[in-house]
């Protein structure tokens, strides 16, 4: 007994087995059901066990989906873009140009705590700014920026994107700034010395060692831009689609085959994209 | 690095402001609007000032369930941030040394984290629904949040551990400490701290969890589920009121969460000891 305690394979699986459980139960398990379910026929009112390609042949005859499939990567290149950008340069910022550790730390919670508060909330809360009588129209109004109130503020693409970005930044701020805060100073002192400009210091020293922490705030972000359902649905005031609003309509309609048929592509789509831009970083290594 | 700061500090720290007022500047104007007048909208200006709306989330008939929705979330977010702290240091423990399979378990902790939410409601549902159980929040509700809040739980405990000086459990075990005892008294009290990161993570992803208890939840709805049916058919500034008061909800629990962190590294600092001190 214990040198069967000792085996790192037992004790390995011991401490892991709850985890696991918990991945198969609700992670395994479910994906195989929706492939399952994706073959299966449906009624109006059920559905049943079958063996079809019903699904995956009006998923895929329908001009319908190849739309929403590129709505929805248009999406999530925007996103990424805006970000990235917004992302890094706030990173940037915190890392390289706030010199005292507490108020590195201070400033780096004041971006990460709306992460721990709600998004419906946080959605909710652009309304009275970007809706027809909103702040910014009224405001751009005064300013006599424009005569009448901008109609594509609110429930537009626009309110979209505004939306992704306002919940997602920090998605990038997080990874960006833990991998800049390992950068050895002295390898930026070594560039200056060497005569680089603090532009050059940035594109050839800072910007490659960021490149893992880009990696996984990038992976975040389109994933979460991808698999997004409800942003979509709320601030396009159900005008815009992506993946995930086809999906959960079908799910409302109870056409839960054709539904996982959806499902099941857009998630080989989602893993096919992380399977690329993992090929950039090691994940374990960089924790 | 010292001395006068160059003219580039000036505009990041312009656009780090303003990236913060992009962050909160919603939230606020919410918090202003949610003292609207009776007679006040959803947008400026303010018609009076009044806790009208507030008050309406305490009559029972003007809004849904909120406050059973309310308890049912903070019954669920406790039940997920204890799992999840339990869970993640166990699968943190393991995953310090290779073992058969653990790249397979590590490759779907990562699924876990990037799979769209959705599909995991979808699926938990579909499991439940064709063997006959019945969706509920404290079971497959439970199980589907688990998904979404161990990935954070192991990351961090595995950012712990790659900075955690064996050397401390070295000394123990040769001081003839059994390994239920090291880990008891050295592992967990120098990895205490990170461990009120994993609950708060774990409880404020289940407070605010929407797409992963979308169908496994069953008729009785959480707080984010209540608010989501709100924002289709409730048009008066009692939804900010309520976004409102949940929101301070999880500052103050966030609060609470970094207090203790502050304390324990006070107390620990008082007490000499430098184990811990990396950044996560």
């Amino acid at each position: 007994m214990r040198n069967l305690l000792k085996n790192r394979n037992v004790s390995g699986w011991m401490l892991a087995s709850p985890l696991a459980v918990v991945l198969v139960c609700f992670l395994v398990l479910p994906i195989a059901m929706i492939i399952v379910v994706s073959f299966w026929g449906a009624t109006e009112f059920s559905i049943y066990p079958a063996f079809l390609f019903d699904n995956y042949a009006f998923l895929f005859g329908s001009p319908v989906t190849y739309s929403v499939f590129f709505n929805t990567f248009k999406y999530a290149v925007i996103t990424w873009g805006f970000t990235l950008v917004i992302g890094f340069t706030v990173a940037y910022f915190l890392a390289f140009h706030v010199r005292s550790l507490t108020w590195q730390i201070a400033l780096f919670l004041l971006c990460t705590i709306p992460f721990w508060t709600s998004n419906i909330i946080r959605m909710i809360s652009w309304i009275p700014f970007l809706g027809r009588n909103g702040l910014a129209n009224s405001t751009l109004i005064s300013w006599g920026v424009i005569d009448e109130p901008l109609e594509w503020l609110l429930f537009s693409d626009f309110s979209v994107i505004l939306a992704f970005v306002h919940l997602y930044t920090l998605f990038m701020v997080v990874p960006i700034f833990n991998t800049m805060m390992r950068i050895d100073r002295s390898l930026i002192e070594a560039a200056y010395d060497n005569g680089a400009s603090g532009l050059q210091t940035l594109t050839n020293v800072i910007i490659p060692l960021t490149k893992p922490g880009i990696m996984i705030g990038s992976i975040f972000v389109v994933t979460l831009v991808m698999g997004d359902f409800i942003t979509v649905r709320f601030m396009s005031g159900s005008q815009s689609a992506n993946v995930g609003r086809l999906i959960s309509n079908d799910i409302a309609l109870l056409q839960y085959p054709s539904a996982a048929a959806t499902a099941v592509v857009l998630l080989s789509t989602v893993l096919l994209i992380i399977a690329v831009l993992l090929r950039f970083v090691d994940i374990r290594k960089e924790l | 690095m010292t001395g006068k700061r160059p003219r580039s500090f000036y505009l990041l720290a312009a656009f780090f402001a303003l990236f913060l007022l992009f962050l909160y500047g919603p939230t606020l104007t919410i918090a202003i609007l949610s003292f609207q007048g009776p007679d006040g909208g959803l947008t400026f200006p303010m018609r009076g000032v009044s806790t009208h709306w507030f008050a309406d989330l305490f009559r029972e008939q003007a809004v849904g369930d909120i406050w059973g929705s309310f308890s049912r979330s903070l019954v669920l977010g406790v039940m997920v941030m204890l799992t999840t702290v339990v869970v993640s240091v166990m699968g943190g423990l393991a995953f310090r040394k290779r073992f058969v399979g653990s790249t397979v378990i590590f490759y779907l902790v990562i699924t876990s984290l990037v799979i769209p939410s959705i599909l995991v409601s979808l699926g938990v549902g579909l499991i439940f629904s064709q063997s006959g159980l019945n969706v509920h929040w404290s079971t497959s509700g439970f199980g589907s949040q688990l998904t979404w809040t161990l990935p954070f739980g192991l990351l961090i405990m595995f950012a712990v551990f790659n900075r955690f000086d064996r050397s401390f459990e070295e000394a123990a075990r040769d001081q003839g400490a059994s390994a239920w005892q090291t880990v008891r008294h050295v592992v967990l009290p120098i990895i205490a701290p990170s461990l009120i990161g994993v609950a708060l993570f774990g409880f404020t992803l289940s407070y605010d969890e929407f797409a992963r208890t979308l169908l496994t939840s069953g008729s009785y709805n959480t707080l984010p589920l209540e608010i989501y049916g709100m924002t289709t058919n409730v048009t008066t500034p009692v939804i900010f009121a309520l976004g409102t008061l949940t929101t301070l909800f999880s500052l103050g629990v966030i609060a609470i969460f970094l207090l203790s962190v502050w304390v324990q590294s006070r107390r620990r600092a008082r007490h000499g000891s430098d184990a811990g001190q990396g950044m996560v």
